[in-house]
C-alpha cells in the first residue's frame, strides 16, 4: 500500500510533555502504539488517554485524506443505491406482463441489442482507470515526495498530471463511444419507441454519462490543482479522491454493461 | 360544544359502523382488543411517568436492571406476537385463498369519478372490453366490445346490489388513476389499480344500504367517488336481476 | 458558510416552511368543517385547491420542517460541538446543500402561481395520476415543479448527509469515542445514515416520473389508459405499484429520519434534569441503530391494500410489528431514566425543557401505540387511509416532532443565542400545545374508526348512504377544527419568548442545566480554529448518586467534580 507521507510536525503547543512515561512513548514515526482501552490505557493519572490511538492533537494529511476517502465512500453509497433503484425498476419491469382480451399471458420485453462500440468503450473506460491509479499512486512515491513537500520541483505531480491527462483523454474517449451508440440506436425510432429495454438502456447510459461528466470535471479540477495549489497534501487529497470516484464510475459501468448485455 | 363532543364519542365510539359482513365480527373484535391494549398501555406508561418523577428512589442494583428492562420487553414482544399472529389467521382466512366456485362474480371498474359494477349475465362470463369502446355518456362506461357475443348480457349498474348470505367475488379493475373501494360496513378496502386485475371476496349478511368510498386520491373529484351498496334478501335480489337482465335479443 | 450560520439559515427556512403549512392546515380543516367559507378577498375553495393543499402540506412539513430542522437546523448549530469539534467535515458541501434546498422549497412555493395550480396527488405522488397531466388539474407544470423541488431536495439531502456522517465519523475530538457519543449523535449519525439510500431510491424514482411523463416512457403506467376520455396506449407494460415500492422505500425511513435526532435529543435532556444516568445506554445505541436498520424493511405495510400479493403483506406485517419492540425498549429506557428522579420534589429541574421531553414522551406513546394496530394487515384493510392513520402520524410526527424541535429551542437556546427564554412563557406554551394537541388528535382516531377517509375536500352534501356516513362525525370534525385553531394560537407564546429573549440585554449563565454533554463546555462553541481544541474524558450523563455533583464530558477524571 502506498504511504501517506506524514511531516514529522506536531503542534508544539499540543504536544504533552512524555519525558517521564515508561516504555518509549514516541517512537519517532509520530505514532504511539495502541492501547487497551478496556483496562483504561496507560493513563498517566493527567486525564490523558490516547482512546482513539492517535497522536494528540494530531489533525495530519492522513486524518485529511482519510476524511476525504470516508466522504467520497458515503456519497459513492448514495451513487449506489441510486443505481440500485434503477437496476430494481429493470429487473421488474422485465418481467412485467398483462393477460390480454383472451387471457393470453402477454410479457412484451424485448432485448435492446448494445452496439459493439459499447465493447471498445468500455475497455476504454477500463484503461482509463488503470491509467488514473498510476497517477494515484505517483502522488504517494515517498522518495521522491520529500523533494516535493520541501518544494524541490514537482516529480510526483508533474507524473500524475501526465497519467490524469491519459485518464481524461480515455474519458472522453469513452463519452464519445457512448454517443455514437446513442446515434446507432437512435437510427431505428420505430424500434426503439416501442421498446421499453431501450429506455433502460438511455437511462443507465445517460444517467452514468452524467456521473462520469462530473468525474471529468473533477479530473479537470485535479489537474488545474496539481498545477496551481501549493500544499502537497491538498494536490495528493484532490488526486486520490478524484481517482477513487474515476474507479467506481468505471466499476458501475461495468456492471452496468453486463447487466444491459447479458441479463436483458 | 362539549355536549355535541360527548354525543358524538358516545355514538361513533363505541359503535363502529354497522357489521354486515361475515367476516366482519371477527374483525371488530380484534380491532377492539387492540385498541382496549393500547388504551390499557398508553394508562399504564403515563402513570409509570409520573410515578416515577415523583418518587425519590435513586439508586438502582444492577442485577434489577434486567427485570425494569428486559421482561417488560419480552412481554411487549409476546404480547405483539399474540396480536400479531390473531392477526395473521383472519388475513389469511381473508386473503390468502380465493373466493368459493360458487361465488357471485361481479366487475368493479373505477374511474375518474364514478364506481361502475359488471354483472355476467345468465351466461356466467363476462364480455370483453376495449378501452376504445369506453363511453359513458353514451351508457358503455366499461367499454363493453359488442362483437363479443358474451357482452350481450352483461349489465353494467352504478349501484352494487348483493344477496345477503351468498359469497361474492370482485374484480376490480380501474381505467385511469389508482382507486380505493372501500366498503367500511363490509370492514373491506381494496385499491384498483390500472392494468392489474385484483380480487377480493367476502360474504355480505345484513340486507340494508351501505356507503361504498373511494380511498385513494385519484383526483379533485376523490370525494365525491361515493356509490351505494343494496343487500337484498336471496328472492329480491333474483328479482332485481331479471329486470336487469337484457332481452336475448339484442 | 460556517456551519453555524448555515444551522441558523436551515431553522429559518424550516420555520418559514412551518408557518406556510399550518396555515394551510387550518385553510384545510376550515373548509372541511365550513364547506361554504369564503376565504376573503377571493371564491369558495375548490376541490383541486384543497388538494392542492394536502399535497402542499404535506410536502412542506414532512420534507423541510421535519427532515431539514433537527437533522440540518440542530445538527449544524449543535453537532460539532458536541463532539467536540470546531467544524464540520465539509463547509463547501453543506453551504452548497443549503442552497440547493432553498432553490428547492422557492420551486415549491411557485407551484400554487402558476398554471393549472399546484399538484394535487399528495405528497406520496402515486401514479397514474402524477404521471399523467391530463388526470387533474395541476398535475401538468404544477406537478414537475413539485418533481423539481423534491428532486432537488433529495440532492441536497445526500450532500448534507455525506457531510454530516464524514463529521461524525472523521471529526470527534480525542476521548470521544463511539460509545461515549451523546445518543442525541447516535440520532443525527443514524438518520443520517438512513438519508443516503431513501433519497438516493427517491432521486430514481423521480427520474422515472419524470420521464414517464415527458420521454414517453411507461415504467408506471400500464398499457392502457382511459383518462379524461382519452385512450392511451403504449407497447409496454408499466405498473403504478412499482412506484408504490420505490416512494415507500424511501417514505418509511423519511420518517424515522424525522424522529430519530428528537429520540436521541430526549434520552439527554431526561438525563439531564432527572440527574440520572440515561438507563441502559449502550442498549439504547444498538437500539437507536436498529430502529433505523429495521426502517428500511418495513415499507410495505402502507401497501397492504394496495395490490401486494397478501403473502407480501404478512412478511412486512411481521416486520412492521417486529419494529415496536425497539420502540418500546426507548420507551422504556426513558421511563427507568426518569424512575425515582425525585424531580417533582426539587421543582426547580422541572424545567420547560424537561416538560417538552416528558411530552415528547407522552405523545410518542400515544402516537407509537396506533402503529402496532396498523401494522396488522387485517386491521388495516379497514383502517387503511382513514383519519386513523392521520391521527397516528400527526401525532407521531407533528406532535412529537415539532416537540422535539421546541426541546431543542428551550435547551439550547441559552447556549446558541446567550440569552434566556423565559420559564413562565415556556411552561404556558408547553401545557397550552400539549392540551390542544392531544384534544385536536385524539379524536382523529374516533373520526377514523367511523370510517372516514382521507383526502377529502368535503364531507357534506353527498348523497345516499356514503353521505350519510361521511356527514356522522361532522360534530366532531367542528371541535377538532376549533381544537387545531387552539393549537395554532398556543405557539404565539412562544414566538413572544423568543422575541422577548432575544431582545433582552440579560445574558444566561454559561452551563445553566448543569449539563454534562461537551457542547457546554467553555468554548465549545467557537469556530475559531487556533482555539484548543476539547477532549473528551468520561461519557456523558456522568451524575452522582445523591444528584448533589456531576462530572462534565470535558472535565478531567482527576478533577473533582462540579457542584450544582
Amino acid at each position: 500500500m502506498p504511504t501517506i507521507f506524514t511531516p514529522p510536525q506536531v503542534d508544539p503547543r499540543r504536544k504533552p510533555d512524555r519525558s517521564g512515561e515508561p516504555g518509549d512513548g514516541d517512537h519517532g514515526s509520530g505514532r504511539r502504539p495502541p492501547i487497551d482501552k478496556r483496562t483504561g490505557g496507560n493513563d498517566n493519572g493527567d486525564g490523558d488517554e490516547n482512546w482513539n490511538d492517535r497522536p494528540v492533537g494530531s489533525r495530519g494529511p492522513r486524518e485529511r485524506i482519510d476524511q476525504y476517502r470516508i466522504g467520497l465512500g458515503f456519497s459513492l453509497s448514495a451513487i449506489l443505491m441510486f443505481f440500485i433503484g434503477l437496476v430494481t425498476v429493470f429487473i421488474v419491469t422485465k418481467s412485467n406482463y398483462h393477460f390480454d382480451p383472451h387471457f393470453q399471458y402477454i410479457n412484451s420485453w424485448r432485448p435492446t441489442p448494445v452496439p459493439h462500440i459499447v465493447w471498445l468503450s468500455t475497455a476504454v473506460l477500463l484503461l482509463s482507470s488503470v491509467a488514473a491509479e498510476f497517477a494515484r499512486r505517483s502522488m504517494f512515491r515517498e522518495s521522491e515526495a520529500m523533494d516535493e513537500w520541501i518544494g524541490l520541483g514537482r516529480p510526483l505531480s508533474r507524473r500524475a498530471g501526465l497519467w490524469l491527462s491519459g485518464a481524461l483523454a480515455l474519458g472522453i474517449a469513452f463519452l464519445a463511444g457512448q454517443a455514437d451508440a446513442w446515434q446507432q440506436l437512435a437510427a431505428r425510432p420505430a424500434y426503439l419507441r416501442a421498446n421499453t429495454s431501450s429506455k433502460f438502456f438511455y437511462i443507465f447510459t445517460v444517467v452514468h454519462a452524467i456521473h462520469l461528466l462530473l468525474g471529468l470535471g473533477a479530473l479537470v479540477v485535479a489537474l488545474v490543482g496539481l498545477r496551481n495549489s501549493r500544499r502537497l497534501t491538498t494536490r495528493q487529497v484532490l488526486v486520490d479522491t478524484t481517482v477513487w470516484y474515476w474507479h467506481a464510475m468505471g466499476a458501475l459501468w461495468l456492471c452496468l454493461f453486463i447487466l444491459l448485455e447479458f441479463f436483458q | 360544544m362539549p355536549s355535541s363532543l360527548a354525543a358524538a364519542i358516545v355514538d361513533v365510539f363505541w359503535q363502529l359502523p354497522a357489521d354486515a359482513a361475515a367476516h366482519g365480527p371477527a374483525l371488530d373484535r380484534h380491532l377492539l382488543l387492540n385498541l382496549w391494549i393500547a388504551l390499557a398501555l398508553l394508562a399504564l406508561a403515563h402513570v409509570l411517568v409520573i410515578v416515577g418523577l415523583a418518587k425519590r428512589r435513586r439508586h438502582t442494583p444492577p442485577r434489577r436492571q434486567v427485570l425494569i428492562e428486559f421482561l417488560p420487553l419480552a412481554a411487549l414482544a409476546l404480547l405483539f406476537a399474540f396480536l400479531a399472529t390473531r392477526a395473521e389467521a383472519l388475513w389469511q382466512a381473508a386473503r390468502y385463498t380465493g373466493p368459493d366456485r360458487a361465488a357471485l362474480q361481479i366487475e368493479v371498474t373505477g374511474m375518474q369519478f364514478a364506481w361502475y359494477f359488471r354483472y355476467p349475465g345468465p351466461d356466467a362470463t363476462f364480455g370483453s372490453t376495449k378501452p376504445e369502446f369506453v363511453s359513458p355518456g353514451e351508457g358503455n362506461p366499461v367499454g363493453l366490445d359488442p362483437t363479443d357475443p358474451h357482452s350481450a348480457d352483461d349489465f353494467v349498474s352504478s349501484q352494487l346490489v348483493l344477496p345477503a348470505g351468498r359469497e361474492v367475488d370482485l374484480r376490480l379493475h380501474s381505467q385511469d388513476v389508482i382507486h380505493g373501494f372501500s366498503v367500511p360496513e363490509m370492514r373491506l378496502k381494496q385499491n384498483a389499480v390500472p392494468g392489474q386485475d385484483i380480487h377480493i371476496h367476502f360474504t355480505p349478511t345484513t340486507p340494508g344500504d351501505y356507503a361504498i368510498l373511494c380511498t385513494q386520491l385519484c383526483g379533485l373529484g376523490h370525494y365525491r367517488m361515493t356509490a351505494t351498496l343494496r343487500i337484498l334478501p336471496e328472492a329480491a335480489f333474483e328479482a332485481w336481476l331479471s329486470q336487469h337482465a337484457k332481452p336475448e335479443a339484442q | 458558510m460556517k456551519h453555524r450560520t448555515l444551522g441558523f439559515a436551515y431553522l429559518a427556512l424550516s420555520t418559514l416552511a412551518l408557518l406556510a403549512g399550518v396555515t394551510i392546515s387550518l385553510l384545510m380543516r376550515l373548509h372541511l368543517t365550513w364547506p361554504d367559507w369564503v376565504p376573503m378577498g377571493r371564491g369558495p375553495i375548490l376541490p383541486e385547491e384543497y388538494l392542492g393543499a394536502v399535497t402542499l402540506h404535506g410536502t412542506l412539513m414532512l420534507f423541510f420542517v421535519l427532515t431539514v430542522a433537527p437533522l440540518w437546523g440542530f445538527g449544524n448549530l449543535i453537532l460539532p460541538a458536541q463532539i467536540g469539534s470546531r467544524r464540520m467535515a465539509f463547509p463547501t458541501l453543506n453551504a452548497a446543500a443549503f442552497w440547493i434546498l432553498a432553490a428547492s422549497l422557492t420551486i415549491l412555493c411557485a407551484s400554487p402561481f402558476v398554471a393549472g395550480g399546484t399538484a394535487i396527488s399528495g405528497w406520496t405522488a402515486y401514479p397514474p395520476l402524477s404521471a399523467v397531466a391530463a388526470a387533474g388539474p395541476g398535475q401538468a407544470l404544477g406537478m414537475d415543479l413539485w418533481l423539481a423541488s423534491i428532486g432537488l431536495f433529495s440532492l441536497a439531502t445526500c450532500m448534507a448527509a455525506v457531510n454530516m456522517l464524514t463529521t461524525i465519523v472523521c471529526l470527534r475530538c480525542d476521548g470521544m469515542d463511539w460509545h461515549r457519543l451523546p445518543l442525541t449523535v447516535w440520532g443525527w449519525f443514524t438518520a443520517a445514515l438512513l438519508s443516503l439510500p431513501s433519497f438516493a431510491v427517491l432521486l430514481a424514482a423521480l427520474l422515472l416520473l419524470f420521464c414517464d411523463r415527458h420521454l414517453g416512457t411507461n415504467f408506471f403506467l400500464p398499457a392502457t389508459l382511459v383518462v379524461n376520455g382519452i385512450v392511451m396506449h403504449s407497447p409496454a407494460d408499466g405498473s403504478p405499484l412499482l412506484w408504490l415500492h420505490l416512494f415507500w422505500f424511501f417514505g418509511h425511513p423519511e420518517v424515522y429520519i424525522a424522529i430519530l435526532p428528537g429520540m436521541g435529543l430526549v434520552s439527554m435532556v431526561l438525563a439531564n434534569f432527572a440527574r440520572r444516568r440515561v438507563f441502559a445506554y449502550r442498549v439504547m445505541i444498538a437500539v437507536t441503530v436498529l430502529i433505523g436498520g429495521i426502517g428500511i424493511l418495513v415499507w410495505g405495510h402502507h401497501m397492504f391494500v394496495a395490490g401486494l400479493s397478501p403473502f407480501a403483506g404478512s412478511a412486512f406485517a411481521i416486520s412492521s410489528m417486529s419494529i415496536a419492540v425497539p420502540a418500546s425498549a426507548e420507551v422504556l429506557s426513558w421511563i427507568a431514566t426518569v424512575w425515582g428522579s425525585g424531580i417533582t420534589v426539587g421543582k426547580a429541574r422541572l424545567t420547560t425543557s424537561m416538560l417538552f421531553a416528558l411530552g415528547f414522551v407522552s405523545l410518542f406513546i400515544t402516537g407509537g401505540l396506533t402503529g402496532p394496530i396498523l401494522a396488522q394487515p387485517i386491521l388495516d384493510q379497514y383502517l387503511h387511509n382513514t383519519f386513523f392513520v392521520v391521527a397516528h402520524f400527526h401525532l407521531i410526527m407533528a406532535m412529537a416532532g415539532v416537540f422535539g424541535l421546541y426541546l431543542a429551542t428551550y435547551y439550547w437556546f441559552p447556549l446558541i443565542a446567550n440569552r434566556n427564554l423565559n420559564e413562565r412563557l415556556g411552561k404556558i406554551h408547553f401545557w397550552l400545545t400539549i392540551f390542544f394537541a392531544y384534544s385536536t388528535f385524539l379524536p382523529m382516531h374516533i373520526t377514523g374508526l367511523a370510517g372516514e377517509p382521507r383526502h377529502y375536500a368535503q364531507f357534506t352534501g353527498i348523497a345516499g348512504p356514503a353521505g350519510k356516513l361521511l356527514a356522522a362525525t361532522m360534530p366532531l370534525q367542528r371541535h377538532i377544527t376549533l381544537s387545531a385553531i387552539f393549537l395554532a394560537l398556543a405557539q404565539i407564546p412562544f414566538f413572544l419568548n423568543l422575541w422577548l429573549a432575544l431582545r433582552s440585554s440579560n445574558t444566561s449563565v454559561p452551563n445553566p442545566w448543569d449539563a454534562t454533554t461537551m457542547e457546554w463546555a467553555p468554548n465549545a462553541m467557537s469556530e475559531d480554529p487556533t482555539a484548543p481544541e476539547p477532549t473528551t474524558h468520561t461519557g456523558p450523563c456522568e451524575y452522582a448518586l445523591n444528584g448533589k455533583t456531576f462530572h462534565p464530558q470535558w472535565q478531567s477524571v482527576t478533577q473533582p467534580n462540579q457542584a450544582e
